[in-house]
């Protein structure tokens, strides 16, 4: 193939990319667009209303301190969150690399990912018929203890990090399962012939080639995290009020258009903000 | 500390995982069988929050458009994304790279946020709430994953496959239908059945865009649980937690992506 393509196959590009593309700028690009544009408005400019051109949407998030606190609480929802993940996660994701062999691994792996392509709301759903008092968690515990317990953590902040954890775990594990399979065994081998210990084979030589899947891991975690507002709403009940679901209520009960597309996208800055930071490892893991 | 002991809590902590992941959705399952109306034991089986679902006209309801809603949506993504796809892998052109990179943002951005964003244009350009604005919402997120499932498969793709039919005197179009498309079209279906995952599990985006009374399945069930649990939507949400597995199971044969063959 030479550098200038036939007329026919630009042509051909052009029928086959367009309509998925057109439909992505349509659903996605435009309507963030939008959203930028009605952050700036004093009204919706729609219906009788009269609008201006403001910024006093984005004023308000620094003139009281309320919806920085709230955003502050959900930025140490999403580290708590992905923090439990890596911790539970990544052990989980060895032994499913390194210590399963053969066919079971396969259907192993398949098991852990399997509730994440489930229904993410049923799944916070089942937790609260677990979680709440005179339920299953308590029923279960008082049968295993010699002592009566009262176990009610249903609207509370471990509640909402318990269903968050459930629901995003799997990602951390996918991502740190693949970086792990793709280390060489003769490497170890190799490191372990030469005298290393475990551990120093795991901080030397594991971890630091499993990184890059490991971040991908934390990112696709925090990221919709920062963002949550159904799991606070069911499992945080009246504890549960989020930066997230600030912005839920503006379209849905406030009705202040302007002000939550100003609060989404002050989240979309912080969301960005971390992607790019983590963009320099991320790339790497994808080589 | 030995290898083999070690080995085994590693495999206990697994277990545990497991437990961890799967306990609370077969707690939920087990009480949509149970009598008592708050989830009180003694257990005591019984069918009739099943009976209950069929006699409810809004879960039904809610349900039959949720499932027209994800087979649009899967139908719409896959022909989509599997055009762009054979003309990313397919083509060399300038600008390939960016409009990979453009597949991410439906993906990595928040729901919450594109949600809103398509609640706010799909007003702006008078479509307002509803079924359409549904269906065009789930399209855009369900196509990068069909276009990533897709493309993973083409690149599997033997070339000198289409070299032998195009010597064999196959025009580029034959060649596309008769090479090409068999080949890849376990990725296709893989897909396709990740695209119907998405548009049926999907609560966020749908939440912004259906109309109250015109909702979809998770919607319904998330204005119901804020108004209380009621064993109905325990029963339903099991049926909801069996198909999509069920979906996804089909969707890992396919593609398989446990990562090896």
């Amino acid at each position: 193939m030479s550098g200038a393509l036939a007329n026919q196959d630009r042509l051909r590009i052009f029928g086959l990319l367009s309509p998925a593309y057109l439909w992505l700028t349509g659903a996605i690009f435009l309507p963030l667009s939008a959203m930028l544009y009605f952050s700036f408005l004093s009204d919706v400019p729609f219906g009788e209303a009269d609008w201006f051109h403001t910024t006093e949407n984005y004023q308000a998030f620094f003139q009281t301190t309320t919806y920085a606190t709230l955003l502050w609480k959900s930025i140490k929802l999403g580290l708590m969150v992905t923090a439990f993940s890596v911790l539970v996660g990544f052990p989980c994701a060895y032994v499913l690399a390194k210590v399963i062999k053969g066919r079971s691994r396969e259907a192993l792996f398949l098991l852990v990912i399997l509730p994440f392509w489930s229904n993410s709301l049923v799944r916070i759903f089942s937790w609260a018929i677990v979680l709440r008092g005179n339920g299953v968690l308590e029923l279960g515990l008082n049968v295993i203890l010699p002592f009566e317990m009262d176990v009610n953590l249903m609207f509370s902040t471990p509640a909402i990090v318990i269903g968050l954890v459930h629901s995003y775990l799997p990602y951390v594990i996918l991502t740190s399962y693949l970086a792990l399979q793709a280390i060489d065994d003769n490497l170890i081998d190799a490191a372990r012939s030469m005298g290393a210990n475990k551990l120093t084979i795991f901080w030397r030589i594991v971890l630091p080639l499993s990184l890059p899947g490991l971040l991908a891991g934390t990112v696709l975690i925090f990221v919709p995290v920062v963002g949550s507002f159904m799991e606070p709403r069911i499992l945080g009940g009246r504890v549960g009020t989020y930066f997230g679901t600030v912005i839920e209520d503006q379209f849905v009960a406030v009705f202040n258009w302007p002000l939550g597309a100003a609060l989404s996208f002050i989240l979309l800055a912080v969301v960005l903000l971390i992607l790019a930071l983590a963009s320099p490892v991320l790339k790497r893991a994808q080589t | 500390m030995s290898g083999k002991l070690l080995s085994n809590l590693g495999k206990l902590w697994l277990a545990l995982i497991l437990f961890f992941l799967y306990a609370p959705i077969i707690v939920m399952a087990v009480m949509s069988f149970n009598a008592s109306q708050y989830y009180q034991l003694p257990f005591e089986f019984s069918m009739k929050w099943y009976e209950k679902l069929t006699g409810n006209a809004e879960i039904i309801d809610a349900a039959t458009r949720s499932v027209l809603i994800a087979i649009l949506t899967t139908i719409i993504a896959t022909i989509l994304g599997t055009a762009a796809s054979v003309a990313l892998f397919r083509y060399e052109f300038r600008g390939k790279r960016f409009l990979q990179v453009m597949l991410f943002p439906s993906i990595a951005i928040p729901w919450l946020i594109t949600g809103t964003a398509m609640l706010i244009f799909f007003f702006g350009v008078g479509l307002g709430r509803g079924t359409p604005s549904v269906i065009i919402g789930h399209v855009a997120l369900a196509l990068p994953y069909v276009i990533v499932v897709v493309s993973a498969r083409l690149a599997t793709f033997d070339e000198t496959l289409e070299e032998a039919a195009r010597s064999m005197g196959a025009d580029s179009w034959t060649v596309t239908r008769r090479v090409t498309l068999p080949w890849i079209s376990s990725g296709i279906i893989a897909g396709a059945l990740f695209a119907f995952a998405v548009s049926f599990d999907q609560f966020v985006v749908s939440y912004f865009l259906s109309e109250p009374g015109d909702s979809t399945l998770p919607v319904l069930i998330y204005t119901s649980i804020r108004k209380g649990f009621t064993p109905e939507i325990n029963a339903i949400s099991t049926i909801i937690i069996v198909v999509s597995m069920a979906v996804m199971l089909f969707a890992a044969r396919f593609s398989n992506f446990g990562g090896e063959r």
